[in-house]
């Protein structure tokens, strides 16, 4: 599935979406590289989430085109996206052990093949998660609950991923070290990722990355990481992170 | 303990039934009570009513999954909020009222013999017997059962519907995958609450049980007493319900995992399966079939009304006395069971927060939730066994039937004020501390804004239950105190089918009114 752009285009284009949520109206555009990293930052109830949403195909746009690995989105379900995430919590069903969960990206009614099953077992193992297979999601700490989470979308072979916070309730430590394992799969694999991320700090370790604030409704303002966080001249992005 | 002589007053008139309906059966239990349970007639019913709320509570949830499944995956289609609000019409709507509904339905001369008689002139169905009770319990759960699946599809999380939508299952894989794992968890509770429900059935089984074998042990128990007043039996009859009842609940509760049926039912965000032409085809049809069930019975109780004698019956003197009296029972049973419900819950909360007592606290909400199971007929056979030793039972009866249905309000109460209580106290309890706020003016000032819907609807609810009723009326019931549920009875009884049809719609109009004006009266601005 995983198909590669147009040389020269972008892999993620988000042009002119518009989406009314009670009062709000957003406004977004935008254009993520393939291969590159793009963290999204912003007081909440800017419209993070929802950008991630309407990418995933899990809310509609009202006008605007989306335009994922150069195929137009419009109409498409969110199965049939070049996409794949990953969300804060419930990323996993309780009842159905860790490998199950990984399975289900390879197929939906979990009918798999002897590759398949031996895809999950080394995807797994690419996550220092080897020796859980037959454990429940309850049984797991939270940050291995994502580490799995994260190996069903790896196997799902999809050259988009979409993070929404998925680090947030996980320890400062923890936090970085995620957000590097993620940054190291996207350069292994070529992926295109877009992280939404509340805890700026999460951010400082990457590089050859780009950060986006997204205030209102809107793209604000965007720079390359670490910089951005530090240099940055617009009043509402400094008030936000708190620079004087 | 504070908190704990609010909990003891709140509990105190349930233990008082109790307490002197045990006494009253004591009293009534002769020597021979022990040969008494070798009766062969006593475990034949018994056998009996276990078989059919068997399969009442399995065909009531059985037809629920797939009517709860195919609301849930239509999440807006015009009509659906008042479809689901509808469904709270069969739990309003007096038990005898629907029972002469589906009698007009299925009945010897109703709509759908009508029809086979078109068809094929000798077949026929027959509706009175194990046929009857089932439709009747089924028509009276199923909305119950789906209300409460509906619940736990409201409790699924957002990010499994999208999972599963990014993940391409298709209907049959979210079936397994998101909803089954929902539908295991809850249903065996709903399944033990229709059981227990239908196996104390009394109106329902009275009405159309049609034979003296065909009987629960709250029907026996009103045989007995009633027509053979034979006290010796009465009492074994009770003790054996208490007895069974005390078990069944105890394993009830162990099984059941608790449904938040609190939280509103707004199904999250939109669902990516069940997009193809057929599976909207099925969900049609499932509803539309499940809805069509529902309002047979409904119409037929509102046509057959329309076309009786109405100035005849509602001009006549006994009417009117009996409308009367309903209109008062209803109303105080109502009032007095929320008094009962508001004190329990809010002592409980009092011992669970100052003194983490936490323990008794949940004892005394389980106590107050626990008195649903109460066997109306048998507690009620032990008040008039010993109340016609001090006074004359029939004076004293109405007094005695608001003070029952009062007392099987309060779990309604309890499961419907506890979680927002719970909520309210939990988010301001340290505002209200620090501000000082005690008693009446923290009562009135933070408490009540936030328990006055459920409260209402509570209120609505058990005034509405409590004025439809056919219970404990049917012991005490006399010619001074005729109640509208028991004259309706009596009409059927005496094949007065026309007067009865009237007096039906009567009643089911004056059950909703009272249920719509007390919600909207008490709980305030229309709800959402």
């Amino acid at each position: 599935m995983a198909e590669a752009a147009v040389d020269g285009a972008p892999m993620i284009r988000v042009r002119d979406v518009a989406f009314d949520y009670d009062d709000m109206h957003m406004r977004f555009d935008l254009a993520v590289a393939s291969g590159s990293l793009l963290a999204l930052i912003g007081p909440s109830g800017a419209g993070k989430s929802t950008l991630l949403n309407l990418v995933a195909g899990f809310e509609r746009p009202s006008g605007g085109r989306i335009v994922l690995a150069g195929q137009d989105m419009a109409g498409v379900p969110p199965a049939q996206r070049p996409v794949t995430s990953l969300f804060q919590e419930h990323n996993l069903f309780a009842h159905l052990t860790v490998v199950q969960n990984v399975g289900l990206g390879r197929h939906p009614g979990l009918r798999l093949t002897r590759s398949d099953r031996r895809e999950v077992a080394e995807t797994l193992a690419t996550l220092g998660l080897d020796g859980l297979d037959s454990r429940l999601p309850g049984q797991l700490s939270g940050g291995e609950r994502q580490r799995v989470a994260l190996a069903r979308a790896l196997i799902r072979q999809r050259p988009i991923l979409l993070l929404d916070e998925p680090f947030a309730a996980l320890g400062p430590a923890q936090r970085r070290e995620m957000v590097a394992l993620v940054d190291g799969l996207r350069r292994d694999r070529g992926l295109t990722v877009l992280l939404v991320s509340h805890q700026v700090d999460e951010l400082r370790g990457l590089r050859d990355a780009e950060a986006a604030f997204v205030d209102a409704g809107r793209v604000a303002a965007r720079g390359d990481l670490p910089g951005f966080l530090d240099g940055e001249s617009l009043p509402a992005l400094r008030r936000y992170l708190g620079t004087p | 303990m504070p908190g704990l002589s609010l909990l003891i007053v709140g509990l105190a008139p349930l233990a008082i039934l109790i307490v002197s309906s045990f006494a009253g059966l004591l009293m009534a239990a002769s020597d021979s009570a022990g040969r008494g349970l070798g009766d062969p007639y006593i475990w034949r019913i018994t056998g009996f009513a276990a078989w059919q709320a068997f399969w009442s509570a399995v065909l009531s949830v059985g037809l629920a999954i797939p009517v709860a499944r195919a609301l849930a995956r239509r999440p807006a289609f015009p009509g659906r909020t008042a479809l689901i609000r509808a469904l709270g019409v069969p739990m309003v709507i007096p038990t005898i009222v629907g029972v002469l509904g589906i009698v007009a339905v299925f009945g010897r001369s109703g709509w759908i013999n009508d029809a086979i008689q078109l068809a094929s002139p000798d077949s026929r169905l027959d509706i009175y017997g194990l046929t009857g009770i089932l439709l009747a319990h089924i028509f009276f759960n199923l909305p119950l059962a789906i209300r409460m699946l509906l619940h736990g599809w409201a409790g699924i999380p957002t990010e499994s519907w999208r999972l599963a939508g990014q993940l391409g299952m298709d209907g049959g894989q979210v079936f397994r995958t998101v909803e089954w794992p929902m539908i295991r968890r809850i249903a065996p509770g709903i399944c033990g609450l229709v059981f227990l429900l239908c196996f104390t059935s009394f109106a329902v089984v009275l009405a159309l049980g049609g034979g003296p074998s065909r009987a629960t042990i709250e029907v026996a128990i009103y045989q007995a007493l009633r027509l053979d007043f034979d006290l010796t039996r009465v009492a074994v009859l009770a003790g054996l319900q208490l007895a069974i009842l005390a078990v069944a609940v105890g394993a009830w509760s162990a099984l059941s995992r608790p449904v938040d049926v609190a939280t509103p039912l707004r199904l999250a965000g939109e669902r990516y399966d069940g997009t193809s032409r057929g599976a909207r085809l099925a969900d049609r049809a499932v509803i539309a079939g499940a809805f069509l069930g529902m309002a047979l019975p409904l119409s037929a109780i509102v046509i057959n009304g329309l076309q009786g004698p109405i100035v005849e019956v509602l001009a006549s003197r006994s009417f009117y006395e009996a409308a009367l009296r309903s209109l008062v029972i209803g109303p105080a049973a109502g009032g007095l069971s929320l008094l009962m419900a508001l004190t329990i819950v809010l002592g409980a909360r009092r011992i669970r927060q100052c003194a983490g007592h936490g323990r008794i606290a949940g004892l005394g909400e389980w106590l107050g939730a626990a008195a649903l199971m109460m066997p109306p007929l048998a507690i009620g056979a032990g008040l008039f066994v010993l109340l016609r030793t001090v006074t004359d039972v029939f004076a004293v009866g109405l007094p005695v039937v608001v003070l029952v249905n009062a007392a099987f309000g309060v779990p309604f109460g309890v499961r419907l004020l506890a979680p927002a209580a719970d909520r309210a106290g939990e988010t301001y309890r340290n505002l209200v501390d620090s501000l000082g706020m005690r008693g009446w003016d923290r009562f009135r000032l933070v408490d009540w804004p936030i328990l006055r819907r459920p409260a209402a609807l509570a209120l609505a609810l058990v005034s509405a239950l409590s004025l439809g009723d056919l219970g404990v009326i049917a012991l005490f019931g006399s010619d001074t105190t005729r109640t509208l549920p028991l004259m309706l009875y009596e009409t059927m009884g005496a094949y007065r089918m026309d007067r009865a049809a009237v007096i039906a719609l009567a009643l089911a109009a004056m059950a909703l009114g009272l249920f719509f004006v007390m919600e909207r009266l008490v709980g305030g601005r229309a709800r959402g």
